[in-house]
């Protein structure tokens, strides 16, 4: 029973620097060109879950991304994970979807690739994170979907099992591939590349899809045609005095157990006594 | 073409979502600020209902369709999209919310398809404009950035909002209008997705969103063991403990449910005390309400102070058993 499996990599900008993202003043416009991109956090757990699958049943990994051309490393680390090919879609025409037309692209390329039995996800995504595609790609796709699944076990004749999350527990189902879904980041821990992967990782089959190549209505993609419309954006000032305390280990956990009583926390606590009163030169 | 405001009332096990009465709450203040307002409805889905609709009329639901059958016991994605997909379609409302619960975020996306219109994820706010529509207000790159999203052609307006982010909602006596769901066209509804359990627990100690103090720890807290000084000293305060991602990757921290940050929970507690947490924008999102923010980081550079109010320069390894000493626990 060899599965075809599409794994859904977004890269996105790395979230080590969204500290430093501004607003150009003039057009308004997000500036975050600088931002070198990674291969979304969730998205691995996703790669990894069809690895495992495959290693177990056999079967091979595409992957398929939409994004600017120039994320040709995030593409090859996929690769370099073991994915045994990749689809970029990348066009001009696509840039500003919304969720509902990002899924829809999605969709035409995997209809395109063809003969799937598995659509693997991330649940969320660091950027935008509106944790809205995997659902919508299902819709598309008119296969059965499930989002933040913690568990996936394929039994007999494509026939699995799946555990969901929800507040304080789980959800049990069963289904039959093909279908979709968007994997919790407890299910597995990513495996990390090998130097063998990423030499391999080159001669793997990569292929860029762009308008042309899908089946696509132009009036229901890109930014101007997406549902939802972006109106103001504004950036959140969380900075706060920030008042630096320094003193001896005793000072600073008494300057703590002083200030939950000065919040109001109702605090029974023995004062805190430097163990070694006038040997330590903290001022 | 009607201004109503509809949301949609999850319920588990009998259990209505606290984010779809917070919603609830919200219908009934956008209401009050549209010029030609229309109706508020409620959606409830599910088996052996009588109970929860008196809840929900409690809330200012003008109008509560009611869709109960045995086989909507569970949630079944399909069923619940296609119920809701056929009384938008009957009805045209102007505006539906939905919780960003598990259910609800799954639930959500997949109703905008169906329907043809655009959703707006885990809102922070929802406003209403000059022209009666809606105007959600959703993070962005971890929460750094927040932008307006519109949804100016095509109805209806569809928002998600996760639980704990509005305020809790006031009861209003209105007189309710209870509609039965006529289902029987889910007998054309074949779903491949068959739910066969459901697992819930009773939440351990006081939850993160409700604590007056909550203890997080970061990477920095450094091996388990300091971990577990940290849920003792919440403990004896009463408060609960929060981590970042990577303390929830090292395993340290008791699950995804005690994350604080965009993805995770939103806490607004009376006292903040941070241990060993770099300050990610992700993890100062989740936290940036609480009222007094205390952070304690060897590194006197650590971005984390710049969102505190109090940035204590130490090292929590001695600090920890420090306080655990005062505070008389071994």
């Amino acid at each position: 029973m060899a599965l075809k499996i599409v794994v859904c990599v977004k890269p996105i900008p790395d979230p080590a620097y969204y500290k430093d993202i501004t607003i150009d003043p003039v057009t308004k416009t997000i500036q975050r060109e600088a931002i070198p991109t990674i291969i979304n956090p969730a998205d691995k757990h996703a790669i990894e879950e069809a690895l495992k699958i495959k290693e177990k049943f056999g079967g091979k990994i595409i992957t398929l991304s939409m994004a600017p051309p120039n994320v040709i490393k995030n593409i090859h680390e996929a690769l370099a994970m073991g994915a045994d090919e990749a689809y970029l879609l990348t066009d001009k025409k696509f840039a500003g979807s919304d969720t509902w037309a990002t899924s829809y692209i999605l969709a035409k390329a995997i209809e395109k690739i063809g003969g799937i039995d598995l659509v693997i996800t991330g649940t969320e995504t660091g950027d935008g994170g509106t944790s809205q595609v995997p659902s919508q790609l299902g819709e598309w796709l008119k296969i059965p979907h499930l989002w933040n699944v913690i568990e996936f076990k394929i039994k007999n004749e494509k026939e699995v099992y799946l555990k969901t999350k929800i507040e304080n527990g789980f959800m049990e189902w069963k289904c039959k591939l093909p279908m979709a879904i968007a994997v919790s980041r407890e299910i597995n821990t990513p495996r990390y590349t090998t130097i063998m992967g990423v030499m391999k990782a080159k001669k793997k089959p990569f292929q860029k899809l762009t308008f042309d190549d899908l089946n696509l209505d132009e009036k229901r993609i890109g930014l101007v045609n997406s549902p939802t419309q972006a109106g103001n954006l504004h950036l959140l000032d969380l900075s706060r005095k920030g008042k630096i305390i320094k003193g001896s280990k005793e000072e600073l956990a008494q300057f703590i157990i002083d200030n939950l009583k000065a919040g109001g926390i109702s605090v029974e606590a023995d004062p805190i006594i430097c163990s070694c009163e006038g040997e330590t030169g903290n001022e | 073409m009607n201004k109503d405001i509809w949301v949609f009332i999850e319920q588990v096990q009998s259990n209505i979502s606290g984010a779809s009465l917070e919603l609830l709450g919200e219908a009934v203040r956008l209401k009050s600020k549209m010029k030609n307002p229309g109706k508020i409805v409620a959606v409830i889905i599910g088996s052996q209902l009588s109970e929860l609709i008196q809840v929900v009329s409690m809330f200012g639901a003008e109008k509560i369709y009611v869709a109960d059958h045995r086989k909507l016991r569970l949630y079944q994605p399909d069923y619940y999209a296609a119920i809701l997909t056929h009384l938008i379609h009957q009805e045209d409302p102007h505006i539906l919310l939905i919780g960003a619960t598990y259910i609800g975020s799954q639930l959500g996306p997949m109703v905008a398809i169906r329907v043809d219109t655009g959703i707006a994820a885990h809102c922070v706010e929802l406003k209403i404009d000059d022209n009666d529509n809606l105007v959600a207000v959703v993070p962005a790159f971890g929460g750094k950035l927040l932008g307006d999203i519109l949804c100016p052609n095509y109805r209806p307006q569809m928002a998600s909002v996760k639980p704990g982010i509005l305020e809790k909602p006031e009861r209003i006596e209105v007189q309710s209008q209870i509609v039965p769901v006529d289902i029987n066209f889910l007998s054309l509804v074949e779903p491949k997705l068959k739910p066969v359990g459901i697992c819930c627990h009773e939440p351990k100690g006081v939850p993160l969103e409700q604590a007056e103090v909550v203890i997080c720890g970061g990477w920095g807290v450094g091996d388990a063991e300091h971990w577990q000084m940290l849920e003792k000293i919440a403990a004896k305060l009463g408060g609960a403990v929060g981590c970042t991602r990577p303390a929830l990757d090292e395993g340290w921290s008791q699950g995804e449910h005690t994350m604080v940050g965009t993805s995770g929970k939103s806490i607004r507690p009376n006292v903040y005390l941070g241990f060993g947490i770099s300050g990610s924008t992700h993890h100062v999102c989740g936290m940036k309400d609480s009222k007094l923010i205390i952070s304690v980081n060897k590194d006197e550079e650590a971005e984390i102070f710049n969102f505190s109010d109090f940035g204590l320069v130490g090292d929590i390894k001695e600090i920890l058993p420090l306080l655990m000493q005062s505070l008389g626990i071994s």
